[in-house]
């Protein structure tokens, strides 16, 4: 007997001394590139100063895979994530999920990028916390451009043509698998990017305008999409309508492209040990289109705390930690990643260690975001008809006009009384 | 007893025993039958709640309003998710809902184009499969147990496989068919509108044929061998035995084998979802519903679009079963 009362003792003495001293938390995020190791370094450093433990759950790359699990264990009150890593698109759709992180964080908002902090809260309430922002940029192979006397590209209409000269002439020159341009062409949230920037750039608008008005039925936008289509089996090979951005850094990575149209974490692993063209590569902002100016895409991640967390006190602290000014300039050595705290643009590691991260602030101040504030809990379904009728189009099943105007009758229908 | 009119092939004691049974119904087999309830009760009470329930659930949220959000306040508002006319109020007006949405219909389409193909496809392989494996040779078991690979590997580790075989640029399919002259140029086969419901028909074919070959086999197996003896003394052409003989013996097999497969096809979900996704040619009646479901704020039409995707499944197996009886009503009498 006493055997026994001594090992009740021992594990009730357990049970309440383990979650008094450290708790563990569960972060979920999505992995592109570097993403996960990244994110491990930084939580092994956070273990270590606050005792407690974090596990990571990977997720796929794709943004509108990890919605629909996140949006599926959230709906079920899942208690067992802690942190989400989170999409810039998605707070007003996930808004009641999370905690309204305005309190705990007042000292640190002030420090980051108002518009950032804008596009997060909804109806007042600060839905995540940003951890990195995004913009892409245009990759292309100086080696190769300056062979053939070209220089780099301000419109589309010079992309195309500089795109298909050093292709032909590299293939002609026994580099059968050279490629002239690869972006993001499958149909997912990526090419809503992609094709945002296309349309955007030509001066066609953002799909839908802020004030939740369907324009994208527009003859510039019309404009943007036949060209694009025009790439395709010319300087983009066909499997590009599969592509998300690992494939086309794939393609890009091996030396088998001439442009690719990504986001900066290709940049540091383009210098890859790795990576055949190491040494051969520059970036520049988008190009333009006729009468218009570059767009890029806003993109970038963020850090929310579930409001069924068991541990949200803790859970708030992992953000802060993940946050901070010395984790967001960690992230921007490593992989590149752009901070949302304006003064690490201008530090002068990052702008001897990644000069593309300093080179971008102008980018990430002038980027375009998608529509996800006017369109609100409905986004996701306006971005699944616009990027399958941007990859209809670009499939040449149709033609961008068609297209676009079967899009404006599907928003329209979606939309009726007014978005909600 | 009762089994036999659920569609098993009919032997003559069975149907004897049958007959018996309706004559006189004495105390002991209503004791019997006591005893069967009895027994299958466990299984009535699990499956009414691991199917029957969220069946039913499902059925009711595509009558409300629900949002994933707020599953609790869903409210009842009839038909709207099937079926809606909005009146603009200036004469014209729209129809709204499923019945009326050709995406849904495009996946409808999809999904029995796929099933149909994939299965045909699928039958005449795993024939050919268990009529090679059924014949004696050295190695019967090794050559037995390698062709069931493919059937058990996950779909999803397959569906990566093959996504990665199937790369435009880096693809050994490719590389393979262009080295032996088959193609000039790569084909990008997912992405290509024309060949990515064939790739996806590629995969399912790799991976579900070994499926078919078993049920097949275990048929050719229960065929007598005496039978083929007495074709061979009469000196009956091997491919009149194969039609006049084999065939119509393992016909019930086929036929179970062929619906288990229907039922499987029809609702396809993870081959597509990883190796397609969100490809209007390949988007299947599921990919539908969990997109409407999980991806947009869409819960009580997603819903709609699961009870629908049920009711299509059930006819298609009812209509096959009626048919299929009848074929086999043909033969027993």
């Amino acid at each position: 007997m006493t055997l026994r009362n001594c090992l009740l003792a021992v594990a009730a003495a357990s049970l309440l001394a383990g979650p008094a001293y450290a708790v563990q938390l569960s972060i979920v995020s999505g992995s592109v590139g570097t993403d996960i190791q990244e994110l491990r370094g930084q939580l092994d450093e956070y273990e270590k100063q606050s005792g407690n433990t974090v596990k990571i759950v990977e997720m796929p790359a794709s943004t509108t895979d990890q919605f629909g699990q996140y949006r599926l264990w959230l709906s079920a009150g899942n208690s067992d994530i802690d942190v989400y890593r989170t999409d810039v698109i998605w707070a007003p759709q996930l808004a009641a999920d999370f905690v309204d992180l305005s309190q705990a964080m007042k000292d640190e908002i002030p420090k980051q990028i108002p518009s950032i902090i804008q596009s997060q809260t909804v109806n007042g309430k600060l839905v995540a916390f940003p951890m990195y922002t995004d913009a892409p940029a245009l990759y292309y192979r100086k080696d190769l451009l300056d062979k053939y006397g070209m220089k780099p590209p301000k419109t589309w209409a010079e992309l195309t043509e500089t795109a298909k000269t050093i292709q032909d002439k590299e293939r002609a020159a026994g580099n059968k698998q050279m490629n002239g341009f690869v972006f993001q062409g499958a149909p997912y949230e990526g090419l809503t990017c992609d094709a945002l920037e296309w349309v955007a750039s030509h001066g066609g608008g953002q799909i839908v305008a802020p004030n939740g008005d369907i324009t994208i039925n527009n003859p510039k936008a019309v404009a943007a999409l036949e060209q694009a289509k025009g790439w395709i089996g010319t300087i983009a090979p066909e499997g590009v309508l599969a592509y998300k951005e690992e494939e086309s850094r794939g393609v890009w990575q091996t030396g088998n492209a001439v442009f690719m149209r990504n986001w900066p974490y290709a940049y540091p692993l383009g210098e890859g040990k790795d990576s055949a063209v190491a040494g051969k590569f520059a970036v520049e902002p988008l190009p333009a289109g006729k009468d218009g100016k570059s767009a890029a895409c806003l993109g970038g991640w963020n850090l929310a705390v579930s409001k069924y967390s068991k541990h949200q006190k803790e859970a708030i602290d992992l953000v802060k930690f993940l946050t901070s000014e010395k984790a967001e300039k960690e992230r921007a050595l490593g992989a590149a990643r752009l901070p949302t705290i304006p003064s690490l643009y201008s530090d002068p590691d990052i702008v001897k260690r990644q000069p593309i991260v300093a080179k971008w602030k102008d980018v990430v101040a002038g980027a375009v975001p998608r529509p996800s504030a006017p369109t609100k809990k409905q986004y996701n379904e306006v971005s699944k008809d616009f990027w399958t009728a941007v990859n209809e189009t670009l499939a040449g099943r149709g033609s961008a006009k068609e297209n676009l105007t079967k899009l404006d009758h599907q928003l329209r229908r979606l939309k009726r009384g007014g978005w909600e | 007893m009762a089994n036999v009119s659920l569609g098993a092939p009919p032997t003559d004691k069975a149907i004897a025993a049958e007959e018996r049974g309706a004559a006189l119904k004495s105390d002991l087999s209503r004791q019997r039958l006591r005893a069967a309830w009895l027994f299958l009760a466990p299984m009535l009470l699990v499956l009414a709640l691991v199917a029957g329930w969220p069946l039913l659930k499902t059925i009711w949220y595509s009558f409300t309003d629900a949002s994933l959000s707020d599953l609790a306040n869903a409210k009842f508002v009839g038909i709207r998710n099937y079926w809606e006319y909005v009146d603009y109020g200036d004469g014209t007006g729209e129809h709204f809902g499923l019945f009326f949405d050709s995406g849904w219909w495009n996946a409808v389409w999809n999904t029995v184009y796929y099933a149909v193909i994939s299965v045909s496809i699928e039958t005449v392989l795993g024939l050919v499969f268990a009529l090679v494996l059924n014949a004696e040779f050295v190695g019967r078991g090794f050559v037995r147990a390698a062709v069931l690979i493919p059937w058990a590997i996950p779909t999803i580790v397959s569906a990566k496989m093959w996504a990665w075989m199937m790369n435009d640029q880096f693809g050994i399919l490719n590389d393979m068919l262009m080295s032996i002259g088959l193609i000039s140029a790569p084909i990008a086969w997912t992405a290509n509108p024309d060949t990515a419901m064939w790739a996806v028909i590629i995969v399912d074919v790799w991976k579900t044929t070994p499926f078919m070959a078993l049920l097949i086999l275990a048929g050719l197996q229960m065929v007598p061998g005496d039978v083929y003896e007495a074709a061979k003394i009469d000196g009956v052409h091997p491919v009149k035995v194969f039609f006049k003989v084999t065939l119509p013996l393992i016909r019930p097999a086929i036929l179970v084998a062929v619906i288990f497969r229907a039922l499987d096809a029809l609702r396809v979900f993870d081959l597509i979802y990883v190796l397609t996704p969100n490809n209007s040619q390949t988007k299947s009646m599921s990919v539908f519903a969990q997109e409407n479901l999980f991806q947009f704020d869409k819960f009580a039409y997603g819903s709609a679009a699961s009870t629908f995707l049920f009711l299509v499944i059930a006819l298609i197996t009812l209509f096959y079963i009626k048919v299929a009886r009848l074929d086999l009503g043909g033969r027993g009498t």
